[in-house]
């Protein structure tokens, strides 16, 4: 017998667990694959050290200069926008943080339903949005691949499942949520071999590139 | 030998000999019509059906059960639909219920099949140990559930499983079923099989399924999971008192905080409403006085299948069942030395490759020219 | 004799492959801002110009080899490869098309330092033969005469020799034991003469002791533009040697930007051994001099003044304040153009762009971009520390009709110093 209990059961339990079991081997693998690479020995006299401006620039390049700005202002608004929403209804939507609290023993206050549900709603536009312009500015369609349609596919499935399963427009329920936590571990799945390993990369690549120009004595 | 035979009266004759009024009766069948979410109109008709009804035959087989489903019939209070219910019906076997005990009691059971053959009516609760399962985990006069419920139900007109377990299978299924317990609905195939699950299903919906039956001459119209929809139609979350607080994002985080005091969503406490489909919310328990979410206890799911099985009763919902912190580091764990093998060898490779690099020489870069 | 092949570039790609480059590609989005950022594609409008597409190649070498997932892909025939064919599509990217300029690696939002692996890149290229003609023309020359113009000693002797003519200073020649080795570009020597005449006459007024070498005079790198270590190796272990046999303490990289960067950054990673010296850029060591005191200026420039930050300078070397002051010390009317120090644009030239004739329209194209952060300051004269950025400058504004000289920085404070009698007289 296999209904839609089951189902989300399904998603819940094994299938859940293979997710994670994927996700945190093909995480670290990737991670390994990088720090083990290394880097040369740098002969050359410093102006200042590696670590501090590298740690700056981690945080600093979150936010583009005022020429970028200017120039890609649609993207860089709606890149914010998304990811901003996403993170919030992430980590800040009450299932998810007991979600968190019954995996890692950490808790945080959550926001109440009615406001995560309104930035969801306009995660999910400012996602359409990102694909429009995927598909129609010069530089966005010449350098997007298969793989940046299939990783916008499995975000916006996560954050449109999700609302659908709040709004409880599926039914039954179970499949609603079952569809949502699948889409979730899908993405957990794909992510350590799509460009979504940004999401802990990016850390180290920013660290990277604040440690060498830190290091000329520029705070990049 | 007191063997029961189904009466000749009808359904209203014997009502009236139970001294309920004319008033009295259509009052239980606009309760009933409301209650299946039935219009006004189909009040009469219902009437009508019942009162020229014959009381059927009912047999009643308990399996893997706690007789918790069979307490809640019979313990609701005063003045009980299920009381009328019971005697609506001509109850021919029960092991709880019935006067006879040993052989006797068998004999009932294989008298009333004889003599409504194609006619009677088999409910069971509990849940039964498979085919493959060692038939003496569970037996009545020697004889295996599975083997009293195929031989009872081989001339059924249908089965009602009442009670989680023998609709879904229950606790006896719960991880790892050590009996091989398995759901009604898994073993009958050939017969209209309709589940009143919950554990226990509220008295009700028992009564509300016998009548519809009674009136219509065929089972009410079912979910996907063979559960009567006027009843298990919506979840308990869609019907819950609580649920504006969701909807507000108030949530309750322990059992005596200042959240439980007010009243608040148990969501966080690990209430099962969301995924749950019951009526307990509209037409609560103990002749309306309660149900758990009122007396301040999260729903525990008991109506859906695997509700053992699924999850921790005071894990909120979006917690997976079984992923631990510790698995994950193990996978991390496990990722790291598989990525580590692997670029230690593409290092390998590439040291390699950088000793035997051959170095660019003016006489090759002007061979280009 | 051996040739450079596909399976030496692949070589040598592999072999740049490091932890950065890997955080680097696992991190892009292809969010496209670094286009937003690079001259070339700004000023072209072509989407091939963007910055990240440019680095397809090392890319793939990187997912195909270095990666779990493009090992399994590899195992299943789905790999992309790097063809000769793709390379040789990707010389213009890789070369005409980008100067280096690093400004991508400053705006990109998930950190990518692209120019690193631009410079990366190029080691493939060359190994694989697929560098432009222009570039290694250069390399060659350098190599062979010690100046990637053949420039030599005998021409810089003409000059030394009218600088003493026209000063009445003594132009110091391998003279060991000074205070810096000072260091040349050809195109200084060729195209502005009055450079070295700046610098004898600051170091005579700030008491300096420097030389010149006759076994190394050029500052320049043309293996750091084409983009090969060994060639640049050898470039770099040329003014090692010079400066070890004079026991200068200090070497200084001219008005040159790659040249500073090739030493200052890239050398002692090329030999595989810190310098037993320190280098500095002209601009640092005036700088040092002026808040020593040791530079005595009167008069002020009165016009209009901007100023253009070289790349390798500014953004790729930190050296962003100190020309600032020296530019306080003798203009009044300085006005900064509207993105400058490590956000400023590239005049279009550098990255071995200039040496590299085919790609003159590209130049051209993306100094359009300096013409217009001109153009909304209007000065009446540009300033700036770099020969490559100071000859684009000219050129190009003539080109587009515009009265607006370039001057060299070090000229000017120069122009300004104190003379030394009149100091006496105090």
């Amino acid at each position: 017998m296999s209904g839609s209990m089951e189902f989300l059961l399904w998603t819940k339990g094994p299938m859940f667990d293979i997710a994670l079991a994927i996700f945190a081997i093909g995480l670290f693998a990737r991670l390994a694959e990088i720090f083990l690479l290394g880097r040369k020995p740098n002969y050359a006299e410093p102006r200042a050290g590696e670590w501090l401006p590298g740690l700056r620039t981690v945080f600093t390049r979150t936010i583009a200069d005022p020429g970028t700005f200017q120039r890609a202002s649609f993207n860089v608004v709606v890149g914010w926008v998304w990811h901003i929403g996403f993170l919030i209804a992430l980590l800040l939507f009450v299932p998810h943080a007991e979600l968190i609290k019954g995996l890692f023993g950490i808790a945080w206050p959550a926001l109440p339903n009615p406001v995560v549900d309104l930035v969801t709603a306009i995660t999910l536009i400012a996602l359409v949005a990102t694909l429009v312009h995927r598909l129609t500015h010069p530089v966005k369609q010449r350098i997007s691949t298969i793989e940046d349609y299939l990783v916008w596919t499995v975000v916006f499935l996560v954050v449109l499942t999700g609302y659908l399963a709040y709004h409880r427009l599926v039914n039954p329920y179970p499949v609603a949520l079952g569809m949502h936590i699948l889409m979730a571990e899908i993405l957990l799945i794909i992510l350590p071999f799509t460009k979504l390993t940004h999401i802990f990369t990016t850390f180290i690549a920013r660290w990277y590139n604040g440690a060498a120009f830190g290091r000329k004595g520029v705070q990049s | 030998m007191p063997v029961r035979k189904t009466p000749d009266k009808t359904l209203g004759e014997s009502l009236r000999d139970h001294g309920l009024s004319r008033r009295g009766f259509l009052k239980f069948c606009a309760a009933t019509a409301s209650m299946m979410a039935l219009p006004p109109s189909m009040v009469p008709v219902i009437a009508a059906a019942l009162d020229a009804a014959r009381r059927p035959s009912v047999i009643w087989l308990s399996f893997q059960e706690c007789t918790g489903c069979t307490e809640s019939l019979t313990r609701s209070h005063a003045p009980t639909l299920e009381d009328l219910i019971l005697n609506i019906i001509s109850l021919d076997y029960h092991h709880t219920l019935q006067a006879a005990a040993g052989e006797a009691a068998e004999e009932a059971r294989l008298q009333a099949m004889e003599d409504n053959k194609g006619e009677y009516l088999v409910i069971v609760d509990g849940s039964i140990p498979g085919p493959d399962s060692n038939p003496g985990f569970s037996t009545v006069a020697g004889q295996s559930n599975y083997d009293i419920l195929m031989e009872t139900v081989e001339h059924a007109a249908a089965v009602i499983a009442v009670g989680t377990c023998a609709a879904f299978g229950g606790l006896p299924q719960a991880n790892p079923n050590p009996t091989g317990a398995r759901s009604v609905m898994d073993l009958v195939k050939d017969k209209p099989v309709i589940n009143v699950s919950g554990c226990p299903p509220i008295p009700m919906v028992i009564t509300g399924v016998l009548t519809h039956y009674l009136t219509f001459g065929r089972l009410p119209e079912l979910d996907a999971y063979h559960r009567p929809l006027a009843f298990f139609g919506q979840s308990i979350h869609d019907r819950c008192y609580r649920r504006p607080f969701y909807d507000r994002g108030l949530f309750a985080e322990s059992f005596d905080d200042e959240g439980a005091k007010l009243g608040w969503c148990l969501y966080r406490l690990g209430c099962k409403g969301p995924s749950t489909y019951n009526a307990c919310a509209t037409m609560k328990w103990n002749d309306g006085t309660s149900w758990p979410i009122e007396s301040g206890h999260p729903c525990l799911g008991c109506s859906e299948p695997s509700f053992w099985d699924a999850g921790g009763f005071y894990e909120p919902l979006s917690v997976p069942i079984t992923a631990t912190s510790g698995a994950i580091l193990a996978a991390g764990a496990l990722g790291a030395v598989v990525g580590g093998a692997a670029t230690v060898l593409a290092k390998k490779e590439t040291k390699t490759i950088v000793a035997h690099r051959q170095p660019v020489t003016v006489e090759e870069l002007e061979d280009k020219l | 004799m051996s040739e450079l092949t596909l399976e030496r570039g692949l070589a040598a790609f592999r072999a740049e492959i490091d932890a950065p480059t890997a955080a680097f590609f696992s991190s892009c989005v292809h969010c496209g801002i670094c286009a937003q950022s690079c001259p070339f594609y700004l000023e072209t409008g072509d989407p091939k110009y963007t910055p990240i597409l440019k680095l397809e190649p090392l890319r793939l070498v990187w997912e195909n080899e270095f990666t779990l997932w493009g090992k399994l892909k590899g195992l299943f025939g789905l790999q992309q490869k790097v063809t000769d064919e793709m390379l040789a599509e990707w010389e213009e990217l890789l070369y005409d098309s980008c100067s280096m300029c690093g400004r991508c690696s400053l705006v990109c939002p998930v950190g990518n330092d692209l120019a690193y692996m631009i410079r990366k890149s190029r080691e493939g290229m060359v190994q694989s033969g697929h560098a432009p003609e222009g570039l290694i023309a250069a390399s060659v020359r350098a190599i062979q005469t010690g100046s990637p113009m053949g420039l030599q000693w005998k021409t810089l002797a003409v000059q030394i020799k009218h600088v003493e003519d026209s000063t009445g200073m003594e132009v110091p020649v391998d003279k060991a034991g000074v205070d810096y080795l000072v260091l040349l570009s050809s195109m200084e020597i060729i195209n502005f003469p009055e450079y070295l005449e700046a610098i004898a006459k600051i170091f005579d007024h700030a008491g300096v002791t420097w030389t010149l070498s006759t076994q190394c005079f050029e500052a320049t790198n043309a293996g750091i533009q084409i983009g090969n270590k060994d060639i640049a190796a050898q470039l770099v272990e040329r003014v090692v040697a010079a400066a070890e046999k004079l026991k200068v303490a200090n070497v200084i990289s001219p008005e040159c930007g790659h040249a500073y960067t090739a030493i200052r950054w890239e050398g002692p990673n090329l030999i595989g051994r810190p310098y037993p010296f320190r280098v500095f850029h002209i601009i640092e060591v005036l700088d040092e001099l002026r808040a020593a005191g040791r530079i005595q200026t009167e008069g002020m420039e009165s016009d209009r003044l901007s100023m253009h930050d070289p790349c390798n300078l500014a953004r790729k070397s930190g050296v962003i304040q100190q020309q600032r002051n020296l530019m306080n010390l003798v203009a009044d009317n300085f006005v900064e153009l509207k993105e400058h120090g490590k956000f400023q644009w590239c005049c279009g030239a550098g990255g071995g762009v200039s040496s590299n004739e085919r790609a003159e329209p590209l130049k051209l194209a993306a100094f359009k971009r300096k013409k217009a952060q001109i153009e909304e300051v209007a000065p009446e004269r540009m300033v700036t520390m770099c020969a490559t950025c100071r000859t684009q400058l000219e050129e190009g504004l003539e080109e587009f009709n515009m009265e607006i000289p370039v001057v060299g920085l070090t000229e000017m404070i120069a122009d300004h110093l104190v003379e030394k009698e009149a100091r006496e007289h105090e």
